[in-house]
Formats: structure tokens, sequence, C-alpha cells
């Protein structure tokens, strides 16, 4: 039987529709399904108040990757690029980080620490980058292209030379907190570096896997982001610039067209249905939603063998981060911020401890009582997101766990209300200007983006899920226990973040493969 | 009888089972052992006369400590089929049939009796625990699992007279039940469930009824038997009926999956010449692509039976071909009824394709002295034992 489609991609996120665009300038026939009526997944901007729009899932372009931006020849109008970021205060007494320089009172050594310590992890970073942006070698059974990959994964640590090397390897393992605590003296200089480490993960400075985490922002440096940049129009605008380039290479795009599930028999997929039915078949099936809805959702546990539904069911995807977007009569006044930073990330996060502490509450399936916030501006810098004169604001909020012990419809407006307390303590009037606010826990980002858990990296991106073992074992290299079955989203290698790897590293894999 | 709840209290770390009491008078050996955190017997008095019961009058095995689950639900067999080997949607209510599982890698997890009890009600008595494997097997089915090893009182009555020691005992109809088969019939306040099933490759039934009825049952079962040559039986009196009517023993012929730690010690049932429990027509079953895969590729090991030269057990014996070593023996024994001497062994691929030339090498000693003998092995079409009244219906009133 001829299919009527070489590939399906579901979900046009920017993976999906990465991956998509690769297989389609292969030659490959592909349509992608999109459940949303609009492209982008997480690269989203929504209207959430007449006049008002914002970024509703990711808030900054951090990690887009240059050389698939090349290939599929998308060029973005950036409305700012290097934001600084400002560590604020109630009196005004705040920090300033831009590129590898900061200011503020802190003592020349930190200065200079700072300095060195960006150049030195992004070293470390040109390594890690390395392995992003090719399929994750399998170590027991891996073919010449694992070896070779592996080999140069080697190489170029060996590069480092003797020291970095050593220091790399002792670093990855333990956490920054220690790591900064080795460098640095200023307690909020520490936080603020510290949330590169953490954000949309279950962890806090002191857990492992933070310093993992804290390379994986800085490979953005390696693309132009050594701090982020706000995509004109918001973030939507990069998810519609892929779509675009999709298209251009001849990819179909149906949105408003959620896949109900994966055709599966005997282990072997043969297409989808549709929720109105249709059933759409095609050579290979390439989910761009995440792997615990792809597999628990869409192909259904009773379709796969019980290990894999073992190790799925124990993949970790509970996110953590809500987001709070608010429309504003006017620019609130944050102390000690003049008018060219008024755009620019501004953090709140005390010191490490107070970032640890605002974790504890997330240990327990408690929001953060003190949480950690990360504001933005962006209308500052973009005039198309907010009546004339007017402002939006959005803020990435730690910790709201996925799974609120006490329940979100009870709370969510309490922990709304603690996050506006703890802004208006820094820009008093703020609460004033508010025309419209909305917070948008993990679950609500889930039923908004249909990702599991409402996960930032569709799962923790921790190094037991990380290259070979992410998503899991037996479901890597972007193929699955199911025949004609892939994956493409963030909850593959590399991982979260808008940058595009994953479709693209997938895209190859698939090209490799057979029949396809 | 005995209260569990007492036992509980006492924090034991190996328990008595409901028969305990009961079978203390009759281990004159007091040779116990740990089955599975339930106390069981080596032997009772003397394993050859215990054995010799199973083969000519009835022994008597308490099957308290084996680990029993009762599967529910209106998924229980779609549940169970994509986890056993076999077709499960072809085994019918009061039925029973031998399974063996395996984990996405093809390798045996364990094996064990399915009792299909009613439409949607199954017992699956294994030789691990295993409430955790199936729990993780049920995301997606609606099924409930219950471990009831504590909730029944089971024994396992084998061997040529224990129709005969069963009809005495007054378990009427028992006549038509076939190989496999269950009925239950009416005893004092509830019911005994009797299914014709067994390890001894025996004429045999397995008794199952409630722990407020154990003490009933037993005292019944051993008043018919009297005349019948009925005796409780051991564990190494049972290990020799069954290495006779050739069946394999978890932990011994082969280890379950996840109690292995060294890579390559688990097996396949293609490598335990079990293929014919492995349906591949079904479409999913856990291990199945594995399976495959390995059929299209070729077994790492061959499990073959044999018939072993002279009688010295070739216990812990290497296997040989042409002088090269190619395997070792899992199980041995000197099988009395049967007059052969059976070693199962697992050869590795690809010498045990030919398995013309093989030889036993077998120490054994007497008195010290010790002596190495290379014996000659055949490799056996079926059981050594394999008498004709294990299917007779109706069976022998003797
Ligand atoms: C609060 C928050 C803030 C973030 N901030 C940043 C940031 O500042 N910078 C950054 O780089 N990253 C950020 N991220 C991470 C980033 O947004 C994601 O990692 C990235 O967008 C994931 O892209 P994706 O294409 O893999 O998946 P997604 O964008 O999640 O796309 C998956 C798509 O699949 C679709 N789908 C799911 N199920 C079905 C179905 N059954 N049928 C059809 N379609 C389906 C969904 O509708 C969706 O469109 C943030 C994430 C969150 C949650």
């Amino acid at each position: 039987m001829t299919k009527q489609y070489d590939a399906i991609i579901i979900g046009a996120g920017h993976n999906g529709l990465t991956c998509a665009a690769y297989l389609a300038k292969a030659g490959k026939k592909v349509v992608v399904l999109e459940a949303r009526d609009t492209v982008g997944g997480m690269a989203s901007t929504s209207e959430f108040a007449p006049g008002f729009k914002v970024s509703n899932g990711a808030q900054y372009a951090t990690m887009l990757n240059t050389q698939v931006m090349r290939d599929l020849g998308i060029s973005l109008e950036y409305a700012a690029k290097d934001l600084p970021t400002v560590v604020i205060n109630p009196d005004g007494n705040n920090l300033r980080m831009s590129g590898d320089t900061v200011s503020g009172n802190l003592s020349d050594s930190d200065k200079a620490q700072f300095s060195e310590f960006k150049a030195h992890t992004r070293k470390f970073a040109k390594v890690l980058s390395g392995a992003l942006k090719v399929r994750p070698p399998k170590v027991v059974e891996g073919d010449w292209h694992d070896k070779i990959n592996l080999m140069k994964l080697g190489l170029k640590m060996r590069l480092l030379g003797t020291d970095d090397m050593r220091d790399l390897m002792r670093i990855a393992t333990i956490n920054l907190y220690d790591v900064l605590n080795e460098r640095f003296d200023n307690g909020q200089l520490k936080a603020a570096m510290s949330l590169d480490g953490i954000y949309g993960n279950h962890l806090a400075p002191r857990s492992p896997n933070t310093v993992l985490n804290y390379l994986y922002r800085r490979t953005g440096d390696l693309h132009g982001f050594n701090d982020p940049a706000l995509v004109k129009g918001g973030m939507g605008k990069v998810g519609e610039a892929f779509a675009e380039a999709a298209k251009k290479a001849g990819v179909e795009i149906r949105t408003g067209a959620k896949v109900a599930s994966i055709n599966v028999h005997a282990e072997v997929a043969s297409g989808v249905t549709l929720e109105n039915g249709d059933v759409i078949e095609a050579k290979a099936i390439v989910s761009g939603a995440d792997p615990k809805t792809t597999f628990q959702k869409l192909v259904g546990a009773r379709n796969i063998e019980a290990g894999f539904v073992r190790r799925i069911r124990n993949f970790r995807a509970k996110g953590n981060v809500a987001k709070l977007q608010v429309a504003l009569k006017d620019l609130p006044k944050f102390a000690g911020v003049d008018a060219k930073d008024a755009g620019g990330r501004l953090v709140i996060t005390g010191d490490m401890d107070y970032v640890e502490r605002a974790f504890n509450h997330a240990k327990y399936g408690e929001y953060s009582e003190k949480p950690v916030l990360d504001i933005n501006i962006p209308s500052v810098h973009d005039d198309s997101l907010a009546p004339a004169g007017k402002h939006v604001m959005t803020v990435l909020v730690q910790y709201a766990p996925y799974e609120l012990r006490a329940g979100w419809d009870e709370n969510k407006e309490t922990f709304k209300s603690i996050v506006m307390d703890l802004i208006e303590t820094h820009a008093p009037g703020f609460k004033d200007l508010v025309e419209h606010s909305e917070l948008l826990t993990p679950a609500d980002l889930e039923a908004e983006f249909g990702v599991h858990g409402g996960h930032w990296h569709h799962g923790e991106l921790t190094l037991n899920q990380f290259l070979m073992t992410r998503p899991v074992p037996t479901a890597t290299q972007y193929s699955t226990p199911v025949d004609n079955l892939y994956l493409a989203s963030a909850g593959t290698h590399p991982g979260g973040g808008v940058s595009g790897l994953c479709g693209h590293n997938a895209a190859k894999q698939i090209l490799r493969t057979k029949g396809v | 009888m005995l209260d569990l709840n007492t036992v509980r209290e006492q924090d034991l770390i190996v328990e008595p089972t409901h028969f305990t009491e009961r079978l203390k008078p009759y281990a004159k050996t007091n040779d116990w052992f740990n089955w599975k955190g339930y106390m069981a017997c080596n032997t009772f008095e003397c394993e050859g006369k215990e054995y010799a019961a199973i083969r000519s009058g009835t022994g008597v095995f308490d099957i308290c400590p084996m680990s029993k689950y009762d599967i529910t639900g209106p998924d229980a067999m779609e549940y169970l089929n994509r986890i056993m080997t076999r077709d499960i949607a072809k085994l019918n209510v009061d039925r029973v049939t031998y399974v063996i599982w395996c984990d996405d890698n093809g390798y045996i997890q364990d094996d064990g009796t399915l009792f299909r009890l009613s439409e949607n009600h199954y017992r699956l008595c294994s030789y691990e625990h295993a409430m955790d494997w199936l729990m993780n097997c049920a995301e997606g089915f609606d099924v409930e699992i219950k471990d009831t090893t504590r909730d029944i009182a089971a024994l396992a009555v084998q061997g040529p007279t224990s129709f005969g020691v069963l009809e005495a005992m007054g378990l009427e109809g028992l006549e038509n039940l076939k190989p496999f088969g269950i009925m239950r019939v009416p005893f004092k306040s509830g019911e005994i469930m009797i299914s014709r099933t067994g390890f001894t490759g025996d004429l045999g039934y397995e008794l199952w009824t409630t722990p407020d009825l154990a003490g009933d049952m037993f005292d019944e079962l051993f008043e018919a038997g009297r005349l019948r040559a009925l005796k409780p039986m051991g564990a190494i009196a049972l290990d020799l009926a069954r290495i006779e009517a050739g069946f394999v023993q978890a932990g011994v012929d082969f280890l379950t999956s996840e109690h292995v730690i060294r890579t390559g010690r688990q097996r396949t049932p293609l490598e335990l010449d079990m293929e014919w429990l492995v349906d591949f027509n079904k479409p999913l079953f856990n291990g199945r692509k594995a399976l495959l895969k390995q059929k299209e590729e070729g077994p790492r090991y061959r499990f073959v039976k044999l018939d072993v030269e002279g009688n010295k057990p070739a216990h812990n014996s290497f296997i040989f071909n042409k002088g090269k070593q190619v395997g070792t023996v899992t199980s041995a024994a000197w099988c009395p009824t049967a007059k052969t001497n059976v070693a199962f062994a697992m050869l590795e691929w690809p010498y045990g394709r030919d398995t013309d030339n093989l030889e036993a090498e077998i120490y054994f000693q007497r008195e010290l002295g010790w002596t190495k003998v290379m014996a000659k092995c055949k490799p056996m079409k079926g059981p050594a034992f394999d008498p004709a009244r294990k299917r007779a219906t109706p069976p022998s009133r003797i």
C-alpha cells in the first residue's frame, strides 16, 4: 500500500517544524499536524487582554541555533539583543550583569571573577555543544557514527588541556552552589548566576545537575545569546518563522488538527487518527509532542511492552515554573533601574539560600512563599505588544510545582498575589498600574500547550535523562521501540529551549534510516 | 489453626504456613528451609520414601509458600496477554496453563501456572514474588491485582493413588476432571477448589481452600490416605520427581531475569527450548520484539535434556563435544522409576547445534576416593517419565 506521506509530524512546535523542514528539504513529503490553532508550540505569542500581547511560553531567545537558522533560511527581527540582567532590590542597590561584565556594589575580585568564569565555562560549553548538534552516541552497540561522535567529544575535552579538562570533570558532577562559592563573594551575584543552572527544572543551586544546566545555557552564548534577546512580536514570531521555512521547503501544515492516537499494531506505527476521526498514514510518524504525551496518550500504554511503559512513567517531567503576565497602564518604576534597563531582565533572587529555600517548598508540593522572579517588560523595546503608552510584563516565577499538593484551583490566586506583592515591594505603585493579570501554572501551561507537566524541557534535563538516556534508554537516537515512530521534541537530546536542535538531529537520523 | 496475626506480631522473617502445625509431627528430620519467607521441609523422614510415595502412593506437598496473585477486572485477559508469551485468550474458564513471561529484552522473568477461575478472574502462581512486575504492567488496564499468597491454603496431592485418596475423602465428581481442569467441591462451611495440576509429572491434584478450612482439609486428606500410602513429601523428593518428569526449575535451570546481575546470564525462551510457549502470532507481548530478533539471529544457548550413560548423576558437570567444553549441567538425577540418568544442560551456541557427540564430565567419590568419568550423553525426545496414568480420565481408583 502506498502511504499518503513519507512523514507525519505531530505538533508544530519549533522542533517539529524544524524536523519537518529538513525532511522536506531532503525531498520527503511531509505533513505537520498541530492541535492548536497556531504554530510554534511554546514559542508563542498570545493576546491575553485586548491589545496586550505577550510571549506566553518561552520568554527570551537564548538558544536559537545559528546553523539551523541558516539551513532553513530563517532570519528574525529582534526588538532587543543583549538584554542586561539587573538584580533588583527595594532599595535600588542593584547589580547589573551585561555580557561578561558585572557592575554594582561588589568587590573587584567578584568583578574579575565574573568575566573569568563566563569565559571559562564557555570553553566547556563549546565542548558540550559539539555533542548537542549530533545524535547522542550509543555506548554499547554504537556504529562508526557513534564512535566518531564519542571520539570527537573525548578529543574536544582533551584539547581543553589538562587543567581545564580536570576542572570540567570535577565541576560537572558537583553543583553550582559549591562552584560559585569557590569563586564569588556577593550573595546576590551568585544567586542570579545560578538561575541559568536551574531554569525549568526541579533543581536549586545545591542540586546535582545544575552545572550541566548552566553549561547547557552557555551553549547559547556560542550563537550570540550571551545575554537574552527579545524577538519582535514575541516568541510567536519564532514559531511563525519556523513554520514559514517549513512551508517553503514544501511542508503541509494543518492547525486545529489534534492527533487522538498514533496507530500501532504489533509495535509498528502506520499512521495517526485525528480527533475528528480522519486517519492519515505515513512511512514515518514523528512526534514533536513530549515523550509522556506521545506514549501514554497517543500510543497508549497497552500498545507497548511493559518495561518501556515503566521507563516512560519514570521519565521525570513535572514543571516547576509559572508564568505571570500583566497588562499595564504605564511603565512601572523599579528602584534603581534606569530607563535603558527598564526593558531588561530584572531578577529578584536574594542569595543562593533564598533560592534554595524557595525550592524547599517545591520539594513538598508547595509553592514558594518567597519566589524567585525573572521579570521582563518587552513592550519597552517592542511597541507592537501593547497599546500606545501602555506596557506588558511577563515574569518567570519559580517555584510553582505542577502538582501543588493543596490544589492549584484553590490556591492560584493566593500565589499570584504573593508574586504581585513581591513585585510591588520592588516597584512601588506597580499594582495600581495593572489592567489585567493572569498566572499560568505548569498545569495551565500543560493545558495550553499540550505539554505534559507544563515542563520547559518536556522532561527534566539531568544527567540520567541526558545524551543517550534522553528521554529514556531504548528510545534514544530519536527512534523508539515502536517501528516507524520517531521523537523530535525537546524531550529528546539535547533538550529544551528554543534551539531547533532536537528537530534537526531527529531529521538527520530519520533520513539515515532505511525505508523512510 | 494458625493465627497469622500472631505470627505477624512476632515479626518473623520466615513464617509458618497454614499447615506447618499439622506437618510438624511428620517432620522427623526437622529439616526446614526458607521458601520465599515460609517454612518448608526438605525432607520429612527420608527422601527416598517420599519419592516412592509420589510414584507408587501419594505424596502431599504444602504449596502455601508459592506466590499467588489474583487478577480481576474487565481487562484481566488482555492484561495477562501482554505479559505472557502464550495466547491467554485460548485459556478457558476452569482451566489452567503453564506460562512463562519475559521482560522487554525477551529474558524470562519467571514461570508459573495461570488459573482462569471465571470470565474475568485469574490466579497466577509464580516462583518469584511478582507483585512489583504485575503492578508495573498494569498501566492502561482496568485490572485489580491482589497478592493472595497468605489467603489461600493449598496442598499438592500427587501420585497414582491420589484420585482414590480424594474420592475416599468424599470429594465427588473428580473422575471427569481432565488434566489442567478445575472444579469446586463443597467442603464443611465452604469449598475446596481442585485442579488437576502438579509438578511431579504423575497423576495428581492441587487442593485450594480458605485458611479456616485448612486444618480440616489436612486431617480428612490424611485420614483418607492412611490405606493408600499417603505421605507428606519434601522438596528433595519433589525435585527428583520433576527432573524425571522433565520440568525445568526457575532459579536452577534458568535464573529469573530481574535477579540476574551479570550481563548475559539471563535466558530467553528460545534458549530454554520453550519456543512452543511463545505465540508470535500475538501482536504484542513483553519481549516479543527481542525474541523475534533472536529468532532471526539465532540463540546464544541451547537447552537439552540428556540421557547420561551410567548411573552417576552428572551434577554440575561440564559437557564436552569432541573434547571441547560446550556447556554445563543445571539439573541432574538418577531417576529411579524411569531408570534413566537424566541431566538438563545448557549448551553454548553454535556448538550446541551438534548433539551427537556429547559427553558429561562426572566427578564422584567413594569415601574420599574421587573418580572422574566421561559419560556419553544422548539428547532425549521427551521426559524420562511420562506415564499414561497422568492423563487417564477417569483415573484409576487404586
Ligand atoms: C514557562 C516557560 C518559559 C520558557 N522560557 C524559555 C526561554 O526564555 N527561552 C527558551 O529558549 N526556552 C524557554 N522555554 C522552553 C521552550 O519553550 C521549550 O523547550 C520549547 O519551546 C519546546 O519546543 P518543542 O518544539 O520541542 O515543543 P513544543 O513547543 O512544546 O511543541 C509541541 C507541540 O506539539 C503539539 N501537540 C501536543 N500534542 C499534540 C497532539 N495530540 N496533536 C497535535 N499536536 C500536538 C502542541 O500543541 C505543541 O504545539 C520555556 C518554557 C516554559 C514552559
